[in-house]
Protein backbone atom coordinates (compact mmCIF):
# COMPACT_ATOMS: atom_id res chain seq x y z
CA UNK A 1 0.00 0.00 0.00
CA UNK A 2 1.08 3.27 -1.22
CA UNK A 3 0.21 6.24 1.35
CA UNK A 4 1.17 9.64 1.09
CA UNK A 5 1.04 12.33 3.68
CA UNK A 6 0.72 16.37 3.03
CA UNK A 7 3.04 17.97 5.98
CA UNK A 8 2.59 21.81 6.50
CA UNK A 9 5.39 24.05 8.24
CA UNK A 10 3.46 26.53 10.54
CA UNK A 11 4.75 29.51 13.13
CA UNK A 12 3.71 27.83 16.37
CA UNK A 13 1.60 31.12 17.74
CA UNK A 14 -0.69 29.45 20.18
CA UNK A 15 0.79 31.59 22.88
CA UNK A 16 2.89 34.10 20.78
CA UNK A 17 2.22 37.83 20.15
CA UNK A 18 0.74 38.00 16.68
CA UNK A 19 2.18 41.19 14.78
CA UNK A 20 1.26 41.99 11.26
CA UNK A 21 4.33 42.75 9.19
CA UNK A 22 5.17 45.83 6.81
CA UNK A 23 3.84 44.25 3.53
CA UNK A 24 -0.03 44.22 5.46
CA UNK A 25 -0.23 41.25 4.31
CA UNK A 26 1.58 38.60 6.54
CA UNK A 27 2.95 38.17 9.97
CA UNK A 28 6.23 39.15 11.16
CA UNK A 29 7.76 35.93 11.59
CA UNK A 30 11.55 35.93 12.66
CA UNK A 31 10.87 35.97 16.64
CA UNK A 32 8.33 32.73 15.92
CA UNK A 33 9.20 29.03 16.53
CA UNK A 34 8.10 26.83 13.89
CA UNK A 35 6.44 23.43 13.75
CA UNK A 36 4.74 20.71 11.96
CA UNK A 37 0.80 21.54 11.80
CA UNK A 38 -0.85 19.82 14.32
CA UNK A 39 -3.61 18.21 12.67
CA UNK A 40 -0.58 17.08 9.91
CA UNK A 41 1.01 15.27 12.83
CA UNK A 42 -1.79 13.56 13.37
CA UNK A 43 -2.09 12.56 9.66
CA UNK A 44 1.38 11.50 10.01
CA UNK A 45 0.64 9.53 12.75
CA UNK A 46 -1.75 7.92 11.18
CA UNK A 47 0.31 7.00 7.69
CA UNK A 48 2.89 5.48 10.47
CA UNK A 49 0.41 3.25 12.24
CA UNK A 50 -0.31 2.07 8.81
CA UNK A 51 2.33 1.10 7.50
CA UNK A 52 3.18 -0.54 10.63
CA UNK A 53 -0.26 -2.65 10.42
CA UNK A 54 0.08 -2.88 6.60
CA UNK A 55 3.31 -2.42 5.66
CA UNK A 56 2.59 0.60 3.53
CA UNK A 57 4.99 3.03 2.32
CA UNK A 58 4.72 6.66 3.43
CA UNK A 59 5.33 9.52 0.91
CA UNK A 60 5.52 13.04 2.35
CA UNK A 61 5.14 15.95 0.62
CA UNK A 62 5.19 19.68 1.57
CA UNK A 63 4.40 22.70 -0.55
CA UNK A 64 6.70 25.56 0.92
CA UNK A 65 10.31 26.98 1.08
CA UNK A 66 13.72 25.31 2.09
CA UNK A 67 12.60 25.47 5.28
CA UNK A 68 9.37 23.34 4.79
CA UNK A 69 12.18 20.33 5.29
CA UNK A 70 12.40 20.58 8.67
CA UNK A 71 8.90 19.00 9.00
CA UNK A 72 9.29 16.55 6.36
CA UNK A 73 13.27 15.42 7.74
CA UNK A 74 10.97 15.42 10.94
CA UNK A 75 8.15 12.62 9.44
CA UNK A 76 11.33 10.74 8.10
CA UNK A 77 13.03 10.43 11.36
CA UNK A 78 9.38 9.06 12.79
CA UNK A 79 9.62 6.19 9.76
CA UNK A 80 7.71 7.99 7.05
CA UNK A 81 9.60 6.35 3.99
CA UNK A 82 10.23 9.10 1.36
CA UNK A 83 9.69 12.88 1.23
CA UNK A 84 9.71 15.90 -1.61
CA UNK A 85 9.26 19.08 -1.33
CA UNK A 86 7.58 21.12 -3.94
CA UNK A 87 8.76 24.32 -3.91
CA UNK A 88 6.68 27.54 -3.01
CA UNK A 89 8.65 30.25 -4.09
CA UNK A 90 6.83 32.89 -6.52
CA UNK A 91 3.22 31.54 -5.64
CA UNK A 92 2.49 34.42 -3.98
CA UNK A 93 -0.88 34.83 -1.69
CA UNK A 94 -2.67 31.45 -2.89
CA UNK A 95 -5.46 29.93 -1.30
CA UNK A 96 -5.82 26.46 0.09
CA UNK A 97 -7.66 25.37 -3.31
CA UNK A 98 -4.27 27.29 -5.13
CA UNK A 99 -2.23 24.84 -2.45
CA UNK A 100 -4.35 21.69 -3.66
CA UNK A 101 -3.72 22.29 -7.51
CA UNK A 102 0.01 22.66 -6.85
CA UNK A 103 -0.28 19.61 -4.68
CA UNK A 104 -2.56 18.09 -7.95
CA UNK A 105 0.08 19.12 -10.72
CA UNK A 106 2.20 17.08 -8.43
CA UNK A 107 0.66 13.48 -7.28
CA UNK A 108 -1.60 14.09 -10.98
CA UNK A 109 1.09 11.11 -12.64
CA UNK A 110 1.89 9.02 -9.14
CA UNK A 111 0.06 6.31 -7.72
CA UNK A 112 -1.08 6.23 -4.24
CA UNK A 113 -4.09 4.33 -2.64
CA UNK A 114 -4.37 6.79 0.17
CA UNK A 115 -3.23 10.68 0.66
CA UNK A 116 -4.01 12.37 3.57
CA UNK A 117 -3.62 15.85 5.28
CA UNK A 118 -4.61 17.43 8.28
CA UNK A 119 -8.38 18.25 8.49
CA UNK A 120 -7.06 22.32 9.63
CA UNK A 121 -3.89 24.12 9.40
CA UNK A 122 -3.52 26.32 12.42
CA UNK A 123 -1.86 28.96 10.84
CA UNK A 124 -4.88 30.45 8.26
CA UNK A 125 -7.45 27.72 9.11
CA UNK A 126 -8.44 27.24 5.97
CA UNK A 127 -9.75 23.51 5.45
CA UNK A 128 -9.64 23.48 1.93
CA UNK A 129 -6.71 21.44 0.85
CA UNK A 130 -7.82 17.78 0.72
CA UNK A 131 -11.35 17.94 -0.60
CA UNK A 132 -9.95 19.79 -3.01
CA UNK A 133 -7.39 17.77 -3.86
CA UNK A 134 -9.53 14.71 -3.83
CA UNK A 135 -11.80 16.77 -6.66
CA UNK A 136 -9.08 17.95 -8.86
CA UNK A 137 -7.37 14.30 -8.87
CA UNK A 138 -11.33 12.78 -9.18
CA UNK A 139 -11.35 10.68 -6.25
CA UNK A 140 -13.68 10.60 -3.26
CA UNK A 141 -12.87 12.24 0.29
CA UNK A 142 -13.91 12.43 3.57
CA UNK A 143 -13.09 15.67 5.88
CA UNK A 144 -12.33 15.11 9.57
CA UNK A 145 -11.88 11.91 10.05
CA UNK A 146 -10.82 10.70 13.69
CA UNK A 147 -10.55 6.87 12.78
CA UNK A 148 -10.45 4.98 9.57
CA UNK A 149 -9.64 1.47 8.99
CA UNK A 150 -8.61 -0.19 5.48
CA UNK A 151 -10.69 -2.73 4.23
CA UNK A 152 -10.36 -4.29 1.00
CA UNK A 153 -10.49 -2.54 -1.85
CA UNK A 154 -12.54 0.32 1.03
CA UNK A 155 -11.88 2.65 3.44
CA UNK A 156 -14.28 2.82 6.41
CA UNK A 157 -14.09 6.48 8.18
CA UNK A 158 -15.65 8.27 11.16
CA UNK A 159 -15.47 11.86 10.68
CA UNK A 160 -16.22 13.94 13.71
CA UNK A 161 -19.46 16.19 13.62
CA UNK A 162 -20.89 18.74 16.15
CA UNK A 163 -22.61 18.09 19.67
CA UNK A 164 -20.31 15.10 19.62
CA UNK A 165 -21.33 12.96 16.81
CA UNK A 166 -19.60 10.83 14.07
CA UNK A 167 -20.37 10.14 10.73
CA UNK A 168 -19.42 6.68 9.90
CA UNK A 169 -18.96 6.20 5.99
CA UNK A 170 -17.42 4.52 3.62
CA UNK A 171 -14.95 5.33 0.44
CA UNK A 172 -13.88 3.20 -2.61
CA UNK A 173 -9.92 3.90 -2.92
CA UNK A 174 -7.87 5.46 -3.79
CA UNK A 175 -9.19 8.34 -1.43
CA UNK A 176 -8.33 11.49 -0.12
CA UNK A 177 -8.47 11.68 3.47
CA UNK A 178 -8.24 14.67 5.87
CA UNK A 179 -7.45 14.02 9.67
CA UNK A 180 -8.79 15.68 12.60
CA UNK A 181 -6.69 15.87 15.56
CA UNK A 182 -7.37 13.85 18.94
CA UNK A 183 -7.52 10.53 17.08
CA UNK A 184 -4.04 8.69 17.50
CA UNK A 185 -1.03 10.10 19.87
CA UNK A 186 1.28 10.90 17.64
CA UNK A 187 4.88 9.14 18.50
CA UNK A 188 8.15 11.12 19.09
CA UNK A 189 11.14 10.48 16.24
CA UNK A 190 13.55 8.79 18.19
CA UNK A 191 17.77 9.45 18.07
CA UNK A 192 18.17 7.12 15.84
CA UNK A 193 15.66 7.80 13.56
CA UNK A 194 16.86 11.43 13.42
CA UNK A 195 20.07 10.76 12.51
CA UNK A 196 19.18 8.51 9.99
CA UNK A 197 16.83 10.87 8.34
CA UNK A 198 19.72 13.48 8.15
CA UNK A 199 21.15 11.59 5.30
CA UNK A 200 17.68 10.69 3.28
CA UNK A 201 17.36 12.25 -0.04
CA UNK A 202 14.35 15.06 -0.14
CA UNK A 203 13.20 15.19 -3.88
CA UNK A 204 12.92 18.98 -5.05
CA UNK A 205 9.95 19.22 -7.17
CA UNK A 206 8.86 22.81 -8.92
CA UNK A 207 5.55 24.07 -8.46
CA UNK A 208 3.23 23.91 -11.38
CA UNK A 209 -0.75 24.36 -11.88
CA UNK A 210 -0.92 27.25 -9.34
CA UNK A 211 -3.83 29.44 -9.65
CA UNK A 212 -6.28 31.06 -7.11
CA UNK A 213 -9.81 32.46 -7.55
CA UNK A 214 -9.29 34.69 -4.69
CA UNK A 215 -6.77 37.35 -3.68
CA UNK A 216 -5.61 38.53 0.03
CA UNK A 217 -6.08 42.14 0.57
CA UNK A 218 -5.16 42.63 4.18
CA UNK A 219 -4.36 40.78 7.34
CA UNK A 220 -5.31 42.88 10.67
CA UNK A 221 -5.72 42.74 14.40
CA UNK A 222 -9.71 42.53 15.02
CA UNK A 223 -11.05 44.87 17.50
CA UNK A 224 -11.48 43.37 20.60
CA UNK A 225 -15.58 43.63 21.06
CA UNK A 226 -17.60 43.89 24.28
CA UNK A 227 -13.82 43.59 26.00
CA UNK A 228 -13.86 42.00 29.36
CA UNK A 229 -13.37 44.11 32.60
CA UNK A 230 -9.59 43.70 33.34
CA UNK A 231 -8.65 42.79 37.06
CA UNK A 232 -5.39 44.82 37.63
CA UNK A 233 -2.70 45.01 40.10
CA UNK A 234 0.26 42.79 41.64
CA UNK A 235 -0.55 38.71 41.64
CA UNK A 236 -1.84 38.66 45.39
CA UNK A 237 -4.21 42.01 44.29
CA UNK A 238 -5.28 40.22 41.25
CA UNK A 239 -5.79 36.60 43.22
CA UNK A 240 -7.83 38.84 46.08
CA UNK A 241 -9.88 40.37 43.84
CA UNK A 242 -11.03 37.46 41.99
CA UNK A 243 -11.38 35.47 44.90
CA UNK A 244 -13.83 38.30 45.88
CA UNK A 245 -15.38 37.78 42.37
CA UNK A 246 -16.01 34.22 43.09
CA UNK A 247 -17.64 34.94 46.39
CA UNK A 248 -20.23 37.07 45.01
CA UNK A 249 -20.97 34.82 42.12
CA UNK A 250 -21.74 32.38 45.00
CA UNK A 251 -18.65 29.63 44.48
CA UNK A 252 -17.07 30.68 47.73
CA UNK B 1 -24.09 40.45 -11.85
CA UNK B 2 -26.55 38.03 -10.67
CA UNK B 3 -28.86 39.23 -7.81
CA UNK B 4 -29.82 36.40 -5.91
CA UNK B 5 -28.13 34.61 -3.08
CA UNK B 6 -27.89 30.59 -2.73
CA UNK B 7 -28.10 29.38 0.92
CA UNK B 8 -27.55 25.49 2.10
CA UNK B 9 -29.47 24.43 4.27
CA UNK B 10 -28.06 22.42 6.84
CA UNK B 11 -30.35 20.23 8.54
CA UNK B 12 -29.30 16.57 10.82
CA UNK B 13 -31.49 14.38 12.32
CA UNK B 14 -34.82 15.54 10.95
CA UNK B 15 -33.78 19.09 12.39
CA UNK B 16 -32.79 22.60 10.70
CA UNK B 17 -29.45 23.09 11.90
CA UNK B 18 -29.14 26.90 14.17
CA UNK B 19 -26.12 27.94 11.84
CA UNK B 20 -28.64 28.24 8.40
CA UNK B 21 -31.10 30.37 10.08
CA UNK B 22 -27.26 32.75 10.97
CA UNK B 23 -26.29 32.37 6.78
CA UNK B 24 -30.30 33.35 6.21
CA UNK B 25 -30.15 36.29 8.27
CA UNK B 26 -26.54 37.33 6.62
CA UNK B 27 -27.68 36.89 3.23
CA UNK B 28 -30.82 38.79 3.88
CA UNK B 29 -28.54 42.04 4.64
CA UNK B 30 -26.94 41.32 1.64
CA UNK B 31 -29.81 42.54 -0.02
CA UNK B 32 -31.23 41.39 -3.50
CA UNK B 33 -33.25 38.03 -3.49
CA UNK B 34 -32.24 34.95 -1.04
CA UNK B 35 -33.38 31.44 -2.20
CA UNK B 36 -32.88 29.13 0.61
CA UNK B 37 -31.64 25.31 -1.38
CA UNK B 38 -32.90 22.39 0.93
CA UNK B 39 -31.50 18.65 -0.03
CA UNK B 40 -33.75 16.62 1.83
CA UNK B 41 -35.43 13.15 1.19
CA UNK B 42 -38.49 15.27 1.44
CA UNK B 43 -39.65 19.10 1.61
CA UNK B 44 -41.16 18.57 5.00
CA UNK B 45 -38.76 20.57 6.16
CA UNK B 46 -39.09 23.45 4.08
CA UNK B 47 -41.28 25.07 6.33
CA UNK B 48 -38.59 26.02 9.00
CA UNK B 49 -37.51 27.67 6.31
CA UNK B 50 -39.69 29.83 4.44
CA UNK B 51 -40.71 32.73 6.30
CA UNK B 52 -36.62 33.65 6.12
CA UNK B 53 -36.04 33.64 2.47
CA UNK B 54 -38.08 34.42 -0.88
CA UNK B 55 -37.79 30.93 -2.37
CA UNK B 56 -37.19 27.79 -0.64
CA UNK B 57 -35.67 25.05 -3.55
CA UNK B 58 -36.63 21.66 -2.42
CA UNK B 59 -33.99 19.02 -3.98
CA UNK B 60 -35.77 16.17 -2.82
CA UNK B 61 -35.35 12.03 -3.13
CA UNK B 62 -33.84 9.48 -1.33
CA UNK B 63 -30.03 10.09 -2.56
CA UNK B 64 -30.28 13.43 -0.32
CA UNK B 65 -31.87 10.97 2.79
CA UNK B 66 -28.64 11.80 4.69
CA UNK B 67 -25.75 14.41 3.95
CA UNK B 68 -23.83 12.90 1.62
CA UNK B 69 -21.39 15.58 -0.16
CA UNK B 70 -21.01 13.46 -3.37
CA UNK B 71 -24.75 13.56 -3.99
CA UNK B 72 -24.94 17.10 -3.01
CA UNK B 73 -22.11 18.26 -5.34
CA UNK B 74 -23.66 16.52 -8.37
CA UNK B 75 -26.78 18.34 -7.51
CA UNK B 76 -25.85 21.60 -6.94
CA UNK B 77 -23.28 21.82 -9.38
CA UNK B 78 -26.09 21.79 -11.78
CA UNK B 79 -28.48 23.75 -9.73
CA UNK B 80 -26.31 26.83 -9.35
CA UNK B 81 -24.85 26.21 -13.19
CA UNK B 82 -28.95 27.33 -13.88
CA UNK B 83 -29.53 29.78 -11.36
CA UNK B 84 -26.19 31.78 -11.66
CA UNK B 85 -26.27 32.97 -8.06
CA UNK B 86 -23.71 35.95 -7.30
CA UNK B 87 -23.06 33.64 -3.87
CA UNK B 88 -23.16 30.50 -2.35
CA UNK B 89 -23.87 30.54 1.44
CA UNK B 90 -22.30 26.79 2.92
CA UNK B 91 -21.58 26.41 6.45
CA UNK B 92 -18.24 26.22 8.16
CA UNK B 93 -19.76 23.03 9.49
CA UNK B 94 -18.72 19.07 9.57
CA UNK B 95 -20.63 18.99 6.25
CA UNK B 96 -19.97 22.40 4.55
CA UNK B 97 -15.80 21.78 5.06
CA UNK B 98 -16.83 18.27 3.25
CA UNK B 99 -18.31 19.81 0.38
CA UNK B 100 -17.37 23.28 -0.18
CA UNK B 101 -13.63 23.05 -1.31
CA UNK B 102 -14.60 20.45 -3.57
CA UNK B 103 -17.76 21.84 -4.63
CA UNK B 104 -16.18 24.98 -5.63
CA UNK B 105 -13.45 22.74 -7.95
CA UNK B 106 -15.96 21.38 -9.32
CA UNK B 107 -17.65 25.01 -10.45
CA UNK B 108 -14.11 26.80 -10.80
CA UNK B 109 -15.48 29.34 -8.60
CA UNK B 110 -13.08 31.06 -5.86
CA UNK B 111 -14.29 30.15 -2.10
CA UNK B 112 -13.71 31.61 1.04
CA UNK B 113 -13.52 29.50 4.53
CA UNK B 114 -14.83 30.56 7.78
CA UNK B 115 -16.37 33.95 6.95
CA UNK B 116 -17.24 36.34 9.64
CA UNK B 117 -18.25 38.94 7.40
CA UNK B 118 -18.66 39.92 3.91
CA UNK B 119 -19.57 42.82 1.93
CA UNK B 120 -20.78 43.02 -2.02
CA UNK B 121 -17.68 44.56 -3.46
CA UNK B 122 -17.02 46.59 -7.15
CA UNK B 123 -16.67 43.42 -8.62
CA UNK B 124 -17.28 40.04 -6.52
CA UNK B 125 -17.59 39.97 -2.98
CA UNK B 126 -14.96 41.08 0.44
CA UNK B 127 -14.93 38.16 2.63
CA UNK B 128 -13.33 38.47 6.00
CA UNK B 129 -12.34 35.48 7.89
CA UNK B 130 -9.59 34.54 10.83
CA UNK B 131 -6.56 33.10 11.08
CA UNK B 132 -4.24 32.03 13.81
CA UNK B 133 -7.31 30.93 16.00
CA UNK B 134 -8.89 34.32 15.82
CA UNK B 135 -5.72 36.52 16.28
CA UNK B 136 -5.42 37.94 13.10
CA UNK B 137 -8.64 38.86 10.60
CA UNK B 138 -7.84 38.39 7.12
CA UNK B 139 -9.96 40.36 4.18
CA UNK B 140 -10.04 38.53 0.80
CA UNK B 141 -11.63 39.25 -2.19
CA UNK B 142 -13.58 37.19 -5.01
CA UNK B 143 -14.37 37.68 -8.23
CA UNK B 144 -15.75 34.76 -9.64
CA UNK B 145 -19.39 34.23 -9.97
CA UNK B 146 -20.86 32.58 -8.08
CA UNK B 147 -18.45 33.06 -4.87
CA UNK B 148 -18.58 30.11 -2.63
CA UNK B 149 -18.68 31.79 1.19
CA UNK B 150 -18.27 29.28 4.07
CA UNK B 151 -20.16 30.97 6.90
CA UNK B 152 -18.38 30.32 10.17
CA UNK B 153 -21.02 29.08 13.03
CA UNK B 154 -22.24 30.74 15.74
CA UNK B 155 -20.89 34.19 14.28
CA UNK B 156 -24.11 35.55 12.96
CA UNK B 157 -27.32 36.52 15.42
CA UNK B 158 -29.94 34.69 13.84
CA UNK B 159 -32.77 37.03 13.18
CA UNK B 160 -36.71 36.21 12.61
CA UNK B 161 -37.88 37.38 8.98
CA UNK B 162 -41.73 37.01 7.96
CA UNK B 163 -40.90 36.46 4.07
CA UNK B 164 -43.70 34.08 2.76
CA UNK B 165 -40.89 32.62 0.72
CA UNK B 166 -42.71 30.53 -2.09
CA UNK B 167 -41.59 26.64 -2.76
CA UNK B 168 -39.77 25.42 -5.75
CA UNK B 169 -39.43 22.19 -6.84
CA UNK B 170 -36.53 21.28 -8.40
CA UNK B 171 -35.51 17.77 -9.99
CA UNK B 172 -32.44 16.63 -9.34
CA UNK B 173 -32.35 13.75 -12.05
CA UNK B 174 -30.11 10.63 -11.01
CA UNK B 175 -27.09 12.08 -9.17
CA UNK B 176 -26.92 8.46 -7.46
CA UNK B 177 -25.21 6.76 -10.41
CA UNK B 178 -21.30 6.01 -10.08
CA UNK B 179 -21.22 7.08 -6.07
CA UNK B 180 -17.99 6.15 -4.73
CA UNK B 181 -18.81 6.89 -1.43
CA UNK B 182 -21.34 5.61 1.33
CA UNK B 183 -23.17 7.01 4.15
CA UNK B 184 -23.45 4.30 7.16
CA UNK B 185 -24.86 5.84 9.95
CA UNK B 186 -24.35 8.65 13.00
CA UNK B 187 -23.05 7.56 16.10
CA UNK B 188 -23.22 9.97 19.44
CA UNK B 189 -20.35 9.53 21.96
CA UNK B 190 -21.32 8.33 25.27
CA UNK B 191 -21.21 10.24 27.95
CA UNK B 192 -19.87 8.11 31.05
CA UNK B 193 -19.45 10.24 33.75
CA UNK B 194 -20.09 14.20 34.74
CA UNK B 195 -23.07 15.90 32.41
CA UNK B 196 -20.95 19.39 32.30
CA UNK B 197 -23.98 20.42 30.72
CA UNK B 198 -25.49 20.27 33.71
CA UNK B 199 -23.10 22.03 36.03
CA UNK B 200 -23.98 25.58 37.46
CA UNK B 201 -19.92 26.38 37.75
CA UNK B 202 -17.27 25.14 35.21
CA UNK B 203 -13.51 25.45 35.26
CA UNK B 204 -12.36 25.43 31.91
CA UNK B 205 -8.83 24.58 30.92
CA UNK B 206 -6.71 25.02 28.00
CA UNK B 207 -3.21 24.72 25.77
CA UNK B 208 -1.61 26.67 28.87
CA UNK B 209 -1.98 24.48 31.44
CA UNK B 210 0.95 22.70 28.95
CA UNK B 211 1.86 19.37 31.14
CA UNK B 212 -0.41 16.71 32.62
CA UNK B 213 1.74 17.13 35.21
CA UNK B 214 -0.07 20.09 36.11
CA UNK B 215 -3.54 18.85 36.23
CA UNK B 216 -3.90 18.10 40.14
CA UNK B 217 -3.56 21.87 40.69
CA UNK B 218 -6.46 23.08 38.61
CA UNK B 219 -8.49 19.68 40.22
CA UNK B 220 -7.91 20.71 43.02
CA UNK B 221 -9.10 24.49 42.45
CA UNK B 222 -12.21 22.91 40.78
CA UNK B 223 -12.86 21.56 44.42
CA UNK B 224 -12.66 24.22 45.90
CA UNK B 225 -14.70 25.97 44.49
CA UNK B 226 -17.65 23.32 43.69
CA UNK B 227 -16.82 23.43 39.92
CA UNK B 228 -16.64 20.42 37.08
CA UNK B 229 -13.71 20.53 35.15
CA UNK B 230 -14.39 20.88 31.44
CA UNK B 231 -11.60 21.86 28.32
CA UNK B 232 -10.90 22.94 25.37
CA UNK B 233 -9.56 20.99 22.48
CA UNK B 234 -5.74 20.59 23.01
CA UNK B 235 -6.40 18.81 26.53
CA UNK B 236 -8.66 16.39 25.52
CA UNK B 237 -6.42 15.54 22.09
CA UNK B 238 -3.51 15.15 24.77
CA UNK B 239 -5.59 12.68 26.64
CA UNK B 240 -5.79 14.39 30.08
CA UNK B 241 -9.63 15.25 29.98
CA UNK B 242 -12.13 12.55 28.86
CA UNK B 243 -14.06 13.72 25.12
CA UNK B 244 -16.95 13.74 26.92
CA UNK B 245 -16.05 17.30 28.77
CA UNK B 246 -15.35 19.42 25.83
CA UNK B 247 -16.65 22.73 25.45
CA UNK B 248 -17.35 23.61 21.63
CA UNK B 249 -18.40 23.00 18.87
CA UNK B 250 -17.16 19.56 17.75
CA UNK B 251 -18.06 18.67 22.00
CA UNK B 252 -20.56 20.12 24.53
CA UNK B 253 -22.41 23.80 24.54
CA UNK B 254 -22.47 24.57 28.32
CA UNK B 255 -24.49 27.48 29.65
CA UNK B 256 -23.82 27.38 33.37
CA UNK B 257 -24.22 30.31 36.09
CA UNK B 258 -19.82 30.82 35.65
CA UNK B 259 -17.60 29.71 33.42
CA UNK B 260 -13.78 29.85 34.51
CA UNK B 261 -11.58 30.12 31.41
CA UNK B 262 -7.84 29.10 32.61
CA UNK B 263 -5.43 29.12 30.16
CA UNK B 264 -7.58 29.02 27.07
CA UNK B 265 -6.87 31.69 24.50
CA UNK B 266 -10.63 31.64 22.73
CA UNK B 267 -10.55 29.52 19.27
CA UNK B 268 -13.96 30.21 18.10
CA UNK B 269 -15.07 26.82 18.26
CA UNK B 270 -14.24 26.66 21.74
CA UNK B 271 -16.06 30.18 22.24
CA UNK B 272 -19.05 28.34 20.18
CA UNK B 273 -19.51 26.12 23.72
CA UNK B 274 -19.79 28.55 26.03
CA UNK B 275 -20.32 32.33 25.38
CA UNK B 276 -24.07 31.47 26.21
CA UNK B 277 -22.64 31.66 30.13
CA UNK B 278 -23.77 33.96 32.84
CA UNK B 279 -20.99 35.02 33.62
CA UNK B 280 -16.97 34.34 32.31
CA UNK B 281 -13.86 34.96 33.74
CA UNK B 282 -10.61 34.38 31.90
CA UNK B 283 -7.14 34.03 32.70
CA UNK B 284 -4.51 34.06 29.63
CA UNK B 285 -1.16 35.04 29.46
CA UNK B 286 -1.86 36.67 26.15
CA UNK B 287 -3.52 40.38 26.64
CA UNK B 288 -4.81 40.10 22.87
CA UNK B 289 -6.29 36.22 23.39
CA UNK B 290 -9.50 36.21 21.59
CA UNK B 291 -10.89 35.01 24.97
CA UNK B 292 -11.16 38.42 26.45
CA UNK B 293 -13.81 39.28 23.73
CA UNK B 294 -16.62 37.36 25.40
CA UNK B 295 -15.58 37.04 28.94
CA UNK B 296 -17.31 39.60 31.38
CA UNK B 297 -14.06 39.46 33.40
CA UNK B 298 -10.04 39.03 32.75
CA UNK B 299 -6.74 38.47 34.36
CA UNK B 300 -3.51 38.69 32.10
CA UNK B 301 -1.08 36.39 33.62
CA UNK B 302 -0.41 33.22 33.74
CA UNK B 303 -2.49 30.29 35.19
CA UNK B 304 0.51 28.62 36.73
CA UNK B 305 0.74 31.97 39.25
CA UNK B 306 -2.70 32.80 39.56
CA UNK B 307 -4.46 29.58 40.82
CA UNK B 308 -2.43 29.04 43.91
CA UNK B 309 -2.64 32.11 44.73
CA UNK B 310 -6.54 32.30 44.27
CA UNK B 311 -6.57 29.03 45.82
CA UNK B 312 -4.96 30.83 49.09
CA UNK B 313 -7.18 33.57 48.87
CA UNK B 314 -10.45 31.17 48.84
CA UNK B 315 -8.68 29.49 51.80
CA UNK B 316 -8.69 32.92 53.42
CA UNK B 317 -12.37 33.90 52.54
CA UNK B 318 -13.53 30.50 54.26
CA UNK B 319 -11.65 30.67 56.65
Amino acid sequence: MEIAVCLKRVPDTAEADVKVDASGKDIVRDKLAFTINEADNYALEEALLAKEKDSANVTLVSVGAKESEEVLRMGLAKGATAAARIDSAGLGDIDGIGTARVLAAWFKDKKFDLIFTGAIASDDGNSQVGPALAELLGLPHAAYVTKLEVQAGKLAVKRELEGGFLEVKELSTPAVVTIQTGGNTPRYASIMGIKRAGAKPIEQAAAAGAESKTSLIKVYVPEIVGAAQMIEGTLDEKAGKMAALLKEKGAV
Amino acid sequence: MSNSVLVLVEHRQSAVRDVTFEMLTAARKMGGSVEAVLLAENDALASAVTAHANKVVCVSGPAFKEFNYEQYQNALVRLIGEKKPSAVLIANSAFGTDLGPSLAVALNAGLVSDAVAFTKADSGFSVSRGMYAGKLVADWRVGTEPAIIMVRQSNFKPEPASLGGTIEKWDAGDVVSGSKTKFIGLEEVPTTGIDITKATIVVGIGRGIKEAKNMPLVQEFAKDIGAVLAASRPVVDAGWLPKEVQVGSSGKTIKPKLYIALGISGAFQHIAGMKGADTIIAVNKDPKAPIFSVAHYGIVDDLHKVVPALRAKIKELKA
